[in-house]
């Protein structure tokens, strides 16, 4: 598999990534959050093609509208669809049904690709609502978001901290990386390269976690307590009805379909 | 190691949101504003691990180290993990919405089993002994990893099973690598900072 088919993101840029501001972006927080869990529901539970492919389309309109970067989203696609590429080409082999062809021997069932065209449409809508709806906005603003639908404070906070510390830790890893490259160390599969990397693991968490106290002993020192404040006021907004309205009749149809 | 969005049955889906929602409560209560940060390292390792690509055969494999999250961690592992999860699903759409739930528990539990079984072994006053112990925890975490994963696939279906029991051999690899170099990892925190791996008090008390 090529490198740069393998993991989406090589690099963890958090909200530096280029991205025009579109008509997704003035809708608030809480209703993508909850607009995209909701398609993923109907989706997900889904059994009929009509519904899928259905929700496909609605899920690339709105990853149109949200002006995604077509290059980097098609990258994050294709490397979900790599990962899942086994799963599907494995099962018109293994489910018992009407044979269609065969391939040396093995009996491809029209079922099982039927099955395996299901598990595709319903993996990649998912993913692009996903993409469109939540992953446009900022990682900050999406613990905000969290923090007024009631998920735990926690839980917010720790993915609060998370978010800055990827960004800490990337730099880290990087300039790791980089020094050990300037003396010469190459990735081999042999035991100098594992032990190496171990020690490049351990140091990059050891690095990192004395910077994390330092941090907290800043934040304790302006008199953090663990409570999180929403300075933002959130409000649902004339053009957020609309959009509610609007993906309300959209997923009625898309259950509604499952019954016709 | 993750499972998108689509391929498991409904009960499975279910069950797996369900403990998975119980093993995130539980570490939350564990979890106190003072851990806040660590939690949040591990959180962002765990993201970070998936990128350090290591080259094995003319393939190759990239770290998971929920083994040394799950050291580190203990059972506050699961919110750590689930919120890497998240994090990865909405900015990088790895996995899907719906199987949060299975992925967080599929990966969150070894990391706690390898926590109660092989805590004592690292902080073993010979360096020899908690490498090895070391070792057991990162590739055990990544077998039972690959183990649910596969369960997870053959409970959703019996056509699954065949990618069942190719995610367990194609994994083999993964856990060779994720032995190695979690050993590493945990022999080197040892020296540098033992309260890290939850080590301070037994070195005193030895």
């Amino acid at each position: 598999m090529p490198q740069n088919l393998e993991h989406s993101g090589t690099s963890w840029k958090g909200q530096q990534l280029k991205h025009h501001r579109s008509v997704i972006d003035i809708l608030d927080p809480r209703v993508r959050v909850a607009a995209a869990m909701l398609f993923s529901f109907a989706v997900v539970l889904s059994h009929n093609f009509a519904v899928l492919i259905f929700g496909l389309l609605l899920a690339l309109l709105v990853a149109g509208l949200a002006k995604l970067n077509v290059k980097r989203t098609l990258r994050r696609v294709i490397a979900m669809d790599m990962f899942m590429i086994f799963l599907v080409i494995m099962l018109p082999f293994t489910t018992p049904g009407r044979e269609m062809f065969s391939v040396f021997g093995f009996g491809a069932s029209i079922e099982g690709l039927l099955h395996a065209c299901k598990i595709a449409l319903k993996a990649n809508a998912v993913v692009l609502a996903l993409l469109a709806l939540v992953g446009t906005m900022g990682a900050t603003t999406l613990g905000h978001a969290m923090a007024h639908l009631k998920v735990p404070e926690k839980l917010v906070h720790l993915l609060m901290f998370t978010v800055r510390y990827l960004d800490v830790i990337g730099q880290e890893y990087k300039r790791m990386r980089r020094a050990m490259q300037a003396r010469a160390f190459v990735l081999r599969s042999n035991m100098h390269t594992w032990r190496s990397v171990g020690y490049l693991v351990g140091m990059l968490l050891v690095h990192s976690l004395e910077r994390s106290e330092r941090i907290m002993a800043a934040m304790k020192c302006r008199g953090y307590q663990g409570k999180l404040y929403l300075l933002d006021n959130m409000e649902i907004l004339r053009h957020d009805y609309y959009f509610m309205v609007l993906s309300g009749v959209c997923l009625t149809i898309l259950v509604g379909l499952n019954f016709y | 190691m993750h499972i998108v969005d689509g391929a498991l049955s409904e009960p499975v889906l279910a069950g797996g949101a369900l403990l998975a929602l119980a093993g995130v409560a539980y570490g939350l209560k564990k979890m106190d504003y003072e851990h806040l940060p660590q939690v949040g390292v591990l959180s962002a390792a765990f993201f970070i691990a998936s990128y350090i690509h290591l080259p094995i055969g003319f393939s190759s494999v990239h770290l998971i180290l929920n083994g040394l999250i799950g050291l580190a961690l203990g059972w506050a592992a699961f919110p750590a993990l689930l919120v890497a999860l998240i994090l990865q699903a909405v900015f990088f759409g790895f996995g899907g919405f719906l199987v949060l739930g299975v992925n967080t528990f599929n990966i969150a539990l070894p990391a706690v089993m390898v926590y109660f079984l092989c805590r004592h072994g690292i902080a073993a006053s010979s360096p020899r002994v908690a490498a090895i112990w070391g070792a057991i925890g990162g590739a055990g975490a990544v077998a039972v990893t690959t183990m649910m994963v596969a369960g997870s696939l053959a409970l959703s279906g019996e056509a699954f099973w065949l990618a069942a029991k190719a995610t367990l051999i194609a994994h083999i690899p993964v856990m060779l690598v994720e032995g190695f170099v979690t050993a590493a990892a945990v022999l080197l925190i040892r020296k540098v900072k033992p309260e890290f791996l939850h080590l301070a008090e037994d070195w005193d008390n030895a």
